[in-house]
């Protein structure tokens, strides 16, 4: 039972921006669901696959964005509804096949969801995705509220199977993982058998006949959309100041106009439909005042694209003064906030603003809490694998002392940069770029390079991405050692099963892919170990540096701490000793605390000793082989 | 609710990994069902790991307000960590404002480190007491340890949230009751109402 699958028409329910996009789909009769996780996406497809037995649908996590559109654009060209779901980085590994869906079309409805997430809250960058969908001439939805969001996605599964042209959705982080009231509607039961018409091939090309005929497509798509209601102007006839907004800047524009007391000077045009520009409704309100403030986020994509709308059409639309990006008011990278909103609009309106509270309360405020409250940096989890891994590495580097290095990747290990994991990671770029990076710089000890290079990642990005550019390393005989720390999930992301889990997206049993054989059959010399043995891991990577020509691979293999304490299982009971504990005399220092430093260790500084935090503690048991002083003790469970 | 007042805005703050997510949703799905209007603004991603992790709650009788509260506007904090409680204030804190708060502290890293100080939880409650109207106090996570898992000191803190007798903050037990059986397996059940049963008698207000 699940609320998702709720069959009660009617009720209203709290669902988290993600569930409702997911009902969208469930309600307009989605069969096939398929993505690969990333935030702020995960949810879309993660909550489908709690429901799929249930409700009779397939879903899949699919080894990448790209394969996952393929499956998607496969189960449509066989006449069925599917949904398919990415991050902003998703979609840019997906864009090379959608490209050529464009033009060839689909045949079942198709919807692409595309989140986004400014400020790059759970992402390695920031980017804004909807210039993907003008390139695409693909139509793009911004719901502005869950009940919106919901409604959207249904109507893109109409519009997508009426045009035969896939449709994108477009989220942000505080759409896709905030919650707010939706009411269900009707779960569909039909049951129609696939079936690919095999008369007609599906192609990109010709493109005389291809291209024109998706420019038709988009603009049938414009009509339909703004009969569909999602566009709307709010507030007087004749407003003093037009505020063009979509997607989460609504919410925040409304809240502003709250806080400010201005809903009766200004109009809201909001577009929920952002592509193709609804022409029309364009033309009727942006000539209802002169001053026109663009509120959106990252990217000035309605900015840029009505200000070049407003010149072709001339007359009424002429002369306009905009506020937003290019002037300076808006801001162009981030996330907004209602207070970004409220400053702004303060701004062009010429009211003084201030918060609700006395200016001696915040400074006072302000002050206890920069005094007190020591900021919380981001680490790995206590019983964490990768900082046992971490751990050896920087060991077995320093031991090396050729000054060897680790470029790295993207998932909870890319936390490496930083204290918890002693620096050693030392880049993060797209899925699988630590294995290509050190492919290339692996290449270069023909020019006189002497340090060794190594390569990180996790298990989910290596099916996902590192394994083409293994490849290359060994067909053109690079020099790496490449670490696969397989912590049987991806972890980063809710821990979604991957193809070396052994179980599906729906919870059933899959046939299990060995990474450690797929390195094999590429050719790599394969060494597999648990990382929490920190002695012999750093014995084993010291071991592979000092001959290390061609490729290497470490397969360091253990379960992510939160998924085992999931099962209540800790691996040892942990207890500091407190006479053997040296505190911070010579040849210890805190060493645990200081330099190791666990989340499930904590300093006592009355007794001067170390402690376990039982709340904490995992029980990995590693912190027992790293104290010099043997004073750690652990008792297996 | 009673008054004018329209949204109401609570945060729940604490650490990642303590529940703070699931703990908001039960929340606002359990007012949901009593027929409000409610918004979540959640960070973390990134932030479970050991980052702090806030939830903000707009109650509203009829609109559905953004996901994130504005400077100076939040009418309860409920701290599931009392650093976290009082890190909050600096942005959203007012002289009105409620306070609750777990009592036991997690550390941040660069405190294990050695780097900074983690204060006494005198000097913590005293803060607080300075910047809000009132505050009540509940040792959850040790009534959880005292039920043999961590994990529900969130539950205990919802508890005392609605053990803290808020006119305007109408969380019934029957409807959260019926929230449990929507989103846990239904042996789930009884141990997490014990959890909200025992929060709401342990809530205690702090003396002025």
């Amino acid at each position: 039972m699940s609320i998702l699958s709720l069959d009660q028409p009617g009720r209203t329910v709290l669902f988290m921006g993600n569930e409702a996009l997911a009902r969208g789909a469930i309600e307009a009769g989605v069969r096939v669901c398929a993505a690969y996780p990333g935030n702020p996406s995960s949810e879309i497809i993660g909550s489908l696959s709690q429901v799929a037995e249930e409700l009779g649908l397939y879903v899949e996590w699919s080894v990448n964005e790209k394969v996952a559109a393929e499956v998607a654009a496969g189960a449509s060209l066989g006449g069925l509804r599917s949904l398919t779901a990415m991050k902003h980085n998703g979609l840019n590994v997906a864009v090379d096949f959608l490209f050529n869906l464009s033009m060839s079309g689909c045949r079942g409805g198709m919807v692409i969801v595309a989140c986004d997430d400014p400020l790059a809250l759970s992402s390695t960058n920031e980017q804004d995705t909807r210039p993907y969908a003008k390139m695409l001439d693909l139509p793009l939805l911004e719901p502005s509220d869950f009940e919106e969001g919901k409604r959207m996605v249904s109507f893109a599964f109409d519009l997508s199977e009426e045009l035969g042209l896939p449709v994108v959705v477009h989220s942000v982080t505080r759409f896709s993982h905030a919650r707010g009231n939706v009411t269900l509607g009707a779960i569909p039961r039909g049951q129609d058998k696939p079936f690919f018409d095999a008369s007609q091939g599906v192609f990109p090309k010709p493109i005389e006949q291809t291209h024109p005929a998706l420019h038709r497509k988009l603009r049938q798509a414009g009509e339909r959309v703004q009969a569909a209601g999602f566009n709307a102007y709010l507030g007087p006839a004749s407003p003093e100041l037009m505020v063009v907004t979509c997607g989460s800047g609504v919410g925040y524009v409304k809240e502003a106009l709250h806080n400010l007391e201005a809903a009766g000077r200004v109009g809201v045009l909001k577009i929920g439909g952002t592509w193709p520009l609804p022409a029309e409704l364009l033309r009727e309100h942006l000539a209802r005042c002169q001053r026109i403030l663009f509120f959106e986020e990252v990217d000035p994509f309605l900015e840029d694209n009505i200000k070049a709308f407003c010149a072709q059409e001339g007359g009424a639309l002429a002369g306009k003064t905009f506020y937003g990006k290019a002037s300076g008011h808006v801001p162009d990278w981030g996330e907004n906030t209602p207070d970004v909103a409220i400053t702004v609009l303060a701004r062009v309106l010429g009211i003084g603003y201030q918060p609700p509270r006395p200016a001696a309360y915040a400074a006072e405020a302000a002050e206890l809490v920069a005094e007190l409250a020591t900021p919380r940096t981001l680490g790995l989890c206590a019983g964490c694998p990768h900082r046992a891994t971490y751990w050896s590495i920087k060991n077995a580097l320093a031991l090396d002392g050729r000054q060897g290095f680790t470029f790295g990747d993207i998932g909870c290990y890319a936390q490496g940069r930083g204290p918890s994991g002693f620096g050693v990671m030392k880049t993060m770029h797209a899925m699988g770029s630590g294995a290509g990076l050190a492919d290339g710089f692996g290449q270069l000890t023909r020019f006189g390079a002497e340090q060794p290079v190594l390569a990180l990642c996790g298990d989910s990005t290596f099916f996902h991405a590192a394994i083409p550019a293994l490849l290359n390393a060994r067909y053109n005989n690079a020099n790496l050692l490449m670490l696969v720390l397989d912590n049987s999930a991806t972890a980063m992301t809710g821990f979604q099963p991957h193809p070396g889990v052994g179980k599906n997206a729906m919870g059933q049993a899959a046939p299990k892919v060995e990474l450690a054989e797929i390195c094999r059959a590429i050719g790599a010399e394969v060494v597999e170990l648990d990382p929490f043995d920190v002695e012999s891991t750093t014995a084993t990577i010291y071991g592979l540096l000092q001959d290390l020509q061609g490729i290497k691979v470490l397969v360091l293999k253990q379960e992510c701490a939160l998924l085992r304490g999931r099962r209540q299982k800790l691996l040892y009971r942990v207890a500091v000793d407190p006479d053997k504990c040296r505190g911070q005399e010579c040849g210890c220092h805190r060493f645990c605390t200081r330099v190791f430093k666990c989340p499930g260790l904590i300093w006592d500084p009355a007794a001067g000793k170390a402690d376990i935090d039982e709340a904490i503690c995992t029980g990995c048991g590693v912190c027992a082989s790293i104290c010099p002083a043997g004073a750690i003790a652990r008792e297996a469970v | 609710m009673s008054g004018q007042i329209d949204p109401r805005n609570v945060i729940i703050t604490g650490v990642g990994g303590q529940g703070n997510v699931l703990a908001s949703q039960m929340m606002g799905q359990a007012l949901v069902q009593q027929g409000l209007v409610v918004t979540i603004g959640e960070t973390y991603g990134a932030s479970q790991r050991g980052g702090s992790v806030m939830s903000h709650l707009r109650i509203s009788r009829s609109q559905q307000w953004s996901p994130l509260i504005p400077e100076g506007q939040a009418h309860l904090v409920v701290g599931l960590e009392p650093l976290e409680a009082l890190r909050v204030m600096a942005r959203y804190g007012n002289p009105q404002v409620l306070t609750l708060t777990n009592t036991r502290p997690i550390r941040p890293l660069d405190v294990i480190a050695g780097n900074a100080e983690y204060p006494e939880l005198e000097v913590i409650l005293s803060s607080l007491a300075r910047l809000s109207q009132k505050v009540w106090t509940v040792e959850a996570t040790e009534i959880a340890l005292a039920m043999g898992n961590p994990i529900f000191s969130n539950m205990v803190i919802l508890g005392a949230m609605a053990g803290l007798g808020l006119d305007w903050f109408p969380l019934r037990r029957d409807s959260f009751q019926e929230v449990l059986g929507l989103l846990l397996p239904a042996k789930a059940m009884a141990s997490n109402l014990e959890a909200f049963d025992r929060g709401q008698a342990a809530v205690q207000a702090l003396p002025l």
